[in-house]
């Protein structure tokens, strides 16, 4: 029986077919799906800010796109999978809340989203598919065995990606 | 220059004070609903926790329950956001009560999203006024925006402004009754500097 693997906020988590990675209610944060389709090992992080250099407080890992998509690559290639083959899906960064005001915590969505494409170019690890942006949170659940990326939202119909 | 204050490393004396502004800014929020509504509202002790982010959507009944969010930045003496939380259900109910008749099942219709956001824009200020007086600092707050979504995904956005200074979040929960049980919660985000100053404004640290 497939066993579906609950992924926190600010965490990070592997498995390999065929089990499944879930994480729900992403808001601004950001979930990155990344697997290997050769071996069906995959990987999915729940990001909630941009960029570990920024801030002081700096030490936990999956809170950040730059160190957290590190992260997560590292862990899905020990668990066997070839790092050259990775190929990633990415959802969320919504902008939850709509102010008139350009505050920029209120566009952390929008950052989120531009980080993790700037880590995932800069790790050579292709974006396949994405649903990001926008005013609504996702529930999102990967399988790394078919590299399926369904999404859920409130009031939507459920699609995958 | 205000302390620099860490929720990590926060002593006990600091929490309780923060514990106990949040006790008195959610009773003045629970006068202020009581008199919007015109009838009387009970209000349970509020329970003032810090949470991991993984534990936040549990606390409100997983993070997929469908709550209302009404978020409010602060500006003057000190900066950050506040945000009122209530279950979709209590949201509800509360638009009846204030629209004076009952409000159909599925999604709010302008009017009644302008009439929450009246709500929560009325329960913060309650809320802020009562944190400005007793600690005499300057607090205004902005325009209400609203959000009727996920828990999750709503309590993503002070959760991320916590993540800027540490691993855990400040949360209030407020149980309030008229004649049904009304589950709230507040989340005050102060900036790091603005924690400093509200302790120091009540001469301490």
């Amino acid at each position: 029986m497939a066993e579906i693997i609950k992924v926190g906020m600010a965490d990070l988590k592997v498995c390999a077919a065929p089990n499944g990675l879930t994480t729900l209610g992403l808001g601004s944060c950001v979930g990155i799906a990344i697997r290997d389709p050769g071996t069906k090992i995959g990987g999915l992080a729940h990001i909630m800010l941009p960029d570990s250099t920024a801030i002081k407080n700096n030490t936990n890992i999956p809170k950040f796109a730059d160190t957290g998509i590190t992260e997560l690559v590292n862990k899905i290639v020990a668990m066997g999978a070839n790092r050259s083959k990775l190929v990633a899906k990415i959802a969320g960064g919504a902008q939850m809340f709509a102010f008139q005001n350009k505050n920029e915590m209120v566009r952390v969505g929008d950052r989120n989203v531009e980080a993790t494409k700037k880590k995932l170019a800069e790790l050579r690890i292709p974006i396949l598919a994405e649903d990001t942006g926008d005013s609504y949170g996702r529930t999102v659940i990967f399988y790394p065995e078919t590299g399926d990326y369904v999404i859920k939202a409130v009031g939507k119909s459920e699609k995958t990606i | 220059m205000a302390k620099e204050v860490s929720l990590e490393t926060m002593s006990q004396e600091y929490f309780d004070v923060l514990k106990e502004l949040g006790n008195i800014g959610a009773g003045n929020a629970t006068t202020a609903l009581a008199h919007l509504l015109n009838c009387k509202v009970d209000m349970s002790v509020p329970q003032v926790r810090l949470l991991d982010f993984q534990d936040v959507g549990a606390i409100m009944g997983g993070e997929e329950q469908i709550m209302a969010g009404i978020y409010l930045c602060v500006e003057g003496d000190i900066t950050g956001s506040i945000m009122f939380l209530l279950e979709k259900e209590s949201a509800r109910h509360l638009v009846s009560k204030l629209m004076g008749f009952e409000i159909p099942d599925g999604e709010f219709d302008e009017m009644e999203i302008s009439a929450l956001k009246e709500i929560g824009n009325i329960i913060t200020g309650a809320y802020l006024n009562s944190l400005s007086t007793i600690t005499n600092l300057k607090i205004y707050p902005s325009v209400p925006a609203l959000s009727i979504d996920m828990a999750g995904a709503i309590l993503s956005v002070p959760a991320i402004e916590f993540g800027t200074i540490g691993d855990k979040i400040l949360l209030i929960q407020n149980q309030f009754s008229d004649d049904v049980q009304l589950d709230g919660f507040f989340i005050l985000v102060p900036d790091i500097e603005s924690y400093g100053k509200i302790l120091s404004s009540l001469g301490i640290g």
